[in-house]
């Protein structure tokens, strides 16, 4: 019924691997990918352990959907704990390996242990090995792909793999599959190079079917496609100008966060934007976008295929970079373009293809050398610190430099590596961390949109927007518009979001259909292909119970409602400019509802009243 | 009228969903692997190319099939794989200039597109019109066929 | 019009089928020696292991298929040909006029000149009756000993096998399949053979066998003797030639014929294992003895006897094996040119290779093992002399991408899914 029900598990200390039978007592109260896996980190390692240490584990995971043909469905993600924000981590890709993992027969690999010497898993059906990774470790992400692709002669094998960065200890290092989709957030990347694991390499020719109900499925499908194609967002919008098609609405709004978020606004937005990708350039004549791409069975293919003018001061001398591959999405834009001050879109490819090619996360990079740009105009860090290296906001050659180091884990790359915590620590300027529990903020300042800042706040990954995109409601619209600026209902807002959001991660779907797609046309396809009566109500209550769980984790890891908050900066210091000029964002107006409407005491905790509501462990996972 | 596929490359985003639609149709499960259909990609150059049988009219499998197992579906003009016929011998395999005969080391047999009996699957699932099935003489695969003649011992002459 | 082609096998019957389409009006008959109804040696294998009833080796199924299409089917061998009356001599002494001919008789199994091959137990492998001979004999836990690893010994390797009998492989060459492939692949082959239990003897030769009770002794150069029940010979395969002596069609290795597949003789064509036709790699005139090969020849040949004028420009020299499950092709110039470039990928862990051989900017040969996805494009690649360019070199990196160099070289591609203005 749609899950293989198969669970690998590879012991990297002893080399053992083996097969089990996935928990589907587990399955049919979490779903899968996202929700599950979550529900087997909890049960099998302890939250407090080191991230970095061997006693925790790292999940590859698919979602119920995943390799079949609904759209989208070739999602996977990475459960583990992190290393970044010591909070329970779930990163999301797309590409094609997961479902080829699904196709191979696997639901789930479960990684535990570290592996003595750098080993790669190769997967094939029903047979697995780890392969010595000797020739491959200190190498990038795309060599070890083009590596191992010919050492098995196989162009169709999907590989995910860690590059340097990782390897380095970089602690926003990224799991990277085919060759530029990554599970990018939250340092999984890290984990899994601690554990000597460089790669998973995986050929499956079994397919999945197991669907409970095919006509209902193939028709509920059919359904979704059409509503996929016949929406503004995921018909048009997307497709043509990817996700960066933001850039310039955000900036309007004056969400835009510029120069470590020191301003709202930035001047060079239409430089690097969506619209910006699709216009000749002056030097050859050609866009920087190639073609837009689909990940696997995908038909909304907003993915950017991009190449940089040849003759751009950061390839003309190195041709490896002179071909198409993937290019920027809205996240990275803003991360490594207004967030840095660069608005020159060859440079923000070219550090874009660099965070690909070595595996780092482009919004904890580009926030960190935000960051450590602020440092510099304040003369905390200096030549000295970068070897000369003028690092200024605005600056291109910086900003590149500051991508070929941390990268490669060179010099005061390794510093960059830290993140924007730890670095803003060390130089003494913990407030200039535009973090939450450690994780960079992505591109939405929460005082142009307060839905955002208790999105952030609350997160269970540390600051991001995919827990709770309420800039869908608050900026498109979708599902209804609500007024950016105001904090009345953000609660509710973000809570639904969250629950709607976990539900989805679950299933093997990407999250980025539900700019048109409601649960209405979710649970449909779940429940033709899974057994356990899967409505929208409870697709919702799985989310809430994934949320909690997920909750209950990071409480147990020691982290509490003391750090469901924002950076001064975002609480203190007005908007400067545009439509929320002289506005701060105003969590503490909407975090006491937030917790009151989850079901948690004032500390944050949920109440036993609704741990039992969820079917969790009463008085937590430590209990 | 004879129908065939009509592929547009500059069209194709890669999805893969046409792989996961024929393969369903023909195995009942959704595995790329072994879909009729694949499509290429071309990395560096960002491009992505849909590629099966054009059901030429050489028909170098059906000919140099031993055993009568490769026959021709006068009704849409596909040359058929019969599963229960093929010995799994693979020398059509060899023999397709083009590379879309196939042999499944599973079932132990060669398998090609069959144009799903005049209602092709892939071209369903298209959702950017890359593959589409059109009247034969629109699909630009005199190109196709130009080239496959230079193949030809025979020509169109026998 | 009289045609007469003799020999029942693929090229014979593709012949007569082209020529029924070609020649509406015309005679068209078929002269075979075996008494079944035409069938396939390449289908014998499946036979062997069960996996088809003797039907299913059938070149083709409906049973009233030549009737139906108006072609005869004599059972008879031909003895002689007389050109100058344009009449055959049959065994038993009839006559058979012809106005266009067709040798297509085929090949027959080589007997290598070795003490004790007449003994009871020992088998060619070439014929259905043959076939049926070895199914008898070689049952579960029978000793087999197979003499010659080249293309027919490997592909019935399985077959045997799988009716489980103990066997052992004894093969002059250095390695398997010598003629086919290279040391590495050929080298892996007889490994890939080894680990599934057979006995495997390169570089070595049957000197003698002898009997020994109900059984064989199998005496090698090695002067090992090996115990065998059955012995199957498979050492390579010849032109069936011998009835053409005093017709004045002038033979070498097979029938010498022009590049409309003519003999010396204007009337008299040939096709298949029989016919010493053009290689189109090397351009120059040899037996390749293989299923496509038969089948352009019968096609070529029948045309042409039809009164079209069909130059036949070469047959590419190519072959697929299954040995137990471990696939290899070749084709063309596998070997290599002087002077060429090549690119080879080996993983000898998981019996994978794949070798590609340049000459200039265009692929001219090429060797795989466990490749079994669009391997055909190597034909095409070879056989249209594709220009590779700037193919060439990323073909030498990563000699996988054979399907993308024959796309890019072939097509022009358009860019960006129609999303750019």
């Amino acid at each position: 019924m749609a899950w293989a029900k198969k669970v690998m598990r590879v012991n990297l200390t002893t080399g053992r691997i083996g097969s089990e039978p996935l928990n589907m007592d587990w399955a049919m109260q979490y779903l899968g990918q996202r929700g599950l896996a979550t529900k087997y980190l909890t049960e099998e390692i302890d939250p407090k352990c080191d991230a970095l240490g061997p006693d925790n584990k790292l999940i590859m995971t698919t979602g119920p959907l995943t390799g079949t043909m609904a759209s989208t469905a070739g999602r996977y993600s990475i459960v583990t704990k992190s290393p970044l924000t010591g909070c329970v981590a779930c990163s999301n890709s797309g590409g094609f390996i997961g479902a080829e993992m699904k196709t191979a027969g696997w639901d789930m690999i479960i990684f535990e242990g570290k592996a003595p010497k750098p080993v790669f898993l190769h997967l094939e059906n029903e047979t697995a090995e780890l392969v010595p990774a000797d020739e491959i470790w200190g190498t990038s992400c795309w060599h070890a792909d083009e590596w191992i692709h010919r050492k098995y002669q196989d162009p169709l094998m999907r590989i995910a793999v860690v590059g340097r960065s990782a390897e380095k200890g970089c602690l926003y290092a990224a799991v990277v599959n085919d060759l530029h989709r990554a599970a990018g957030r939250s340092g999984v990347g890290t984990v899994m190079a601690s554990k000597n694991l460089k790669a998973v390499a995986i050929r499956g020719t079994r397919g999945v079917g197991n669907v409970r109900d095919i006509t209902a499925f193939m028709a509920a499908v059919q359904k979704g496609k059409k509503v996929l194609a016949d929406n503004a967002v995921t018909g048009q919008g997307l497709p043509r100008f990817g996700t960066n098609v933001l850039m310039n609405v955000i900036n309007e709004v004056g969400a835009m966060p510029t120069r470590n978020m020191r301003e709202v606004q930035f001047e060079g937005s239409s430089r690097i934007s969506g619209e910006a990708m699709h216009e000749p350039r002056e030097s050859d004549g050609k866009p920087n976008l190639v073609t837009n791409a689909g990940c696997f069975g995908c038909t909304i293919a907003c993915g950017r295929i991009s190449t940089i003018d040849r003759g751009h001061f950061t390839i003309s001398n190195k041709p490896q970079y002179w071909g198409a591959s993937g290019g920027l999405e809205y996240e990275a834009a803003w991360a490594l373009g207004s967030d840095a001050g660069v608005d020159d879109l060859d440079a923000l490819t070219y550090a874009n293809f660099i965070c690909n090619e070595d595996g780092m996360d482009p919004i904890s990079f580009g926030s960190t050398v935000a960051a450590a740009m602020e440092m510099f105009a304040m003369g905390v860090i200096t030549k000295q610190h970068t070897g000369g290296v003028e690092l200024k906001f605005g600056s291109a050659e910086a900003l590149c430099w500051a991508a070929d180091v941390t990268a490669r884990g060179e010099g005061f790359g390794l510093e960059l590596g830290l993140g924007s915590k730890r670095l803003c620590e060390k130089y003494g300027h913990p407030e200039l961390s535009m973090t939450v529990k450690g994780q960079e903020f992505p591109a939405y300042d929460p005082r142009g949109i307060q839905g955002m800042g208790l999105t952030y706040a609350t997160s269970n990954r540390g600051a991001c927007h995919l827990r709770s995109y309420t800039v869908a409601s608050e900026v498109m619209g979708v599902p209804v518009k609500t007024d950016p600026l105001v904090t009345e209902g953000k609660a509710e807002l973000v809570k639904a979001f969250q629950d709607a959001t976990a539900a989805v991660d679950s299933t093997g779907l990407c999250v980025f259909t539900t700019f048109a797609w409601t649960m209405e046309d979710i649970a449909p396809q779940i429940d033709a292909a899974c057994a356990g009566g899967w409505t929208a109500q409870k697709m919702l209550e799985t989310g809430e119970r994934i949320w909690n769980l997920e909750r209950e984790f990071n409480l147990a890891a020691g982290i509490s409602g003391k750090d469901d908050t924002l950076p001064d900066r975002m609480l203190k210091e007005a908007a400067k400019t545009g439509p929320a000029k002289g506005k701060v964002n105003n969590l503490h107006e909407m975090l006491p509802k937030y917790y009151e409407i989850r079901g948690w005491g004032r500390d944050g905790i949920p109440t036993n009243e609704t741990r039992k509501r969820l079917g969790l462990k009463s008085g937590g996972l430590a209990a | 009228m004879l129908k065939a596929l009509q592929i547009e490359p500059e069209k194709c985003t890669g999805c893969l969903q046409c792989e996961l639609a024929c393969s369903f149709q023909a195995e009942g499960v959704f595995n790329p692997s072994k879909s009729r259909i694949k499509i290429f990609t071309f990395h560096d150059e960002g491009r992505f190319v849909p590629y099966t049988c054009t059901q030429c009219s050489e028909a170098w499998c059906m000919h140099a099939c031993p055993v009568e197992a490769i026959v021709f579906n006068d009704r849409t003009g596909a040359k058929e794989v019969l599963a229960d016929v093929c010995v799994g011998c693979k020398v059509c395999t060899i023999a397709c200039p083009f590379g879309t005969v196939n042999y499944d080391q599973d079932d132990k047999v060669a398998y090609k597109c069959d144009l799903c009996g005049g209602a092709p699957e892939c071209a369903k699932a298209c959702p950017t019109g890359a593959i589409t099935y059109v009247d034969a003489d629109h699909t630009g695969l005199a190109r196709m066929r130009a080239h496959a003649a230079k193949t030809a011992n025979v020509g169109a002459s026998a | 019009m009289q045609h007469v082609i003799i020999g029942a096998g693929p090229a014979g019957v593709i012949a007569a089928e082209t020529l029924r389409r070609l020649d509406p009006g015309a005679s068209v008959k078929l002269v075979g020696d075996e008494q079944e109804p035409p069938y396939s040696r390449m289908a014998l294998p499946y036979y062997l292991f069960d996996r088809i009833q003797e039907d299913g080796t059938h070149l083709r199924k409906q049973p009233d298929h030549f009737s139906r299409n108006g072609i005869e089917v004599l059972r008879a061998r031909v003895t002689a040909v007389n050109t100058k009356a344009r009449r055959l001599t049959l065994d038993g002494g009839k006559e058979l006029g012809f106005d266009k001919l067709l040798i297509a008789t085929g090949s027959h199994p080589i007997r290598p000149p070795i003490p004790g091959m007449d003994l009871d137990g020992i088998f060619s492998c070439w014929t259905l009756a043959d076939g049926r001979n070895i199914a008898k004999r070689a049952g579960k836990g029978s000793r087999v000993v197979l003499m010659g690893a080249g293309f027919i010994g490997c592909i019935i390797l399985e077959a045997l096998a799988m009716r489980g009998v103990k066997l052992t492989v004894i093969e002059m060459g250095d390695r398997m399949v010598p003629r086919m492939m290279n040391q590495v692949a050929g080298g892996l082959i007889k490994k890939w053979c080894e680990t599934k239990g057979v006995g495997v003897h390169t570089s070595t030769r049957v000197e003698s066998i002898e009997k020994s009770g109900a059984a064989l002794k199998v005496r090698l150069s090695s002067d090992k003797v090996l115990d065998a029940d059955v012995v199957i010979s498979a050492t390579g395969v010849r032109s069936n030639l011998e009835f053409l002596g005093g017709s004045g069609i002038e033979t070498d290795f097979g029938v010498k014929v022009n590049d409309r597949l003519q003999s010396s003789h204007p009337d008299v064509f040939a096709a298949g294992d029989v016919c010493q036709g053009r290689d189109f790699s090397t351009g120059e005139y040899s037996v390749q003895a293989i299923q496509p090969t038969a089948a352009d020849h019968g096609r070529i040949a029948a045309a042409n006897m039809a009164g079209r004028s069909v130059r036949h420009q070469g047959s590419v020299n190519m072959n697929v094996l299954d040995t137990m499950g471990l696939i290899s092709t070749s084709y063309g110039l596998w070997m290599g040119v002087p002077g060429g470039e090549s690119a080879e990928l080996r993983d000898t862990d998981r019996y994978r290779y794949l070798s590609l051989q340049f000459s200039g900017d265009h692929l001219v040969g090429a060797q795989s093992l466990g490749l079994t996805e669009h391997v055909g494009v190597l034909r095409g690649l070879i056989q249209t002399r594709v220009r590779l360019g700037r193919w060439k070199d990323r073909l030498l990196k990563d000699p996988t991408r054979i399907m993308e160099a024959y796309l890019g070289c072939t097509q022009a591609l358009g860019h960006n899914a129609g999303v750019l203005a």
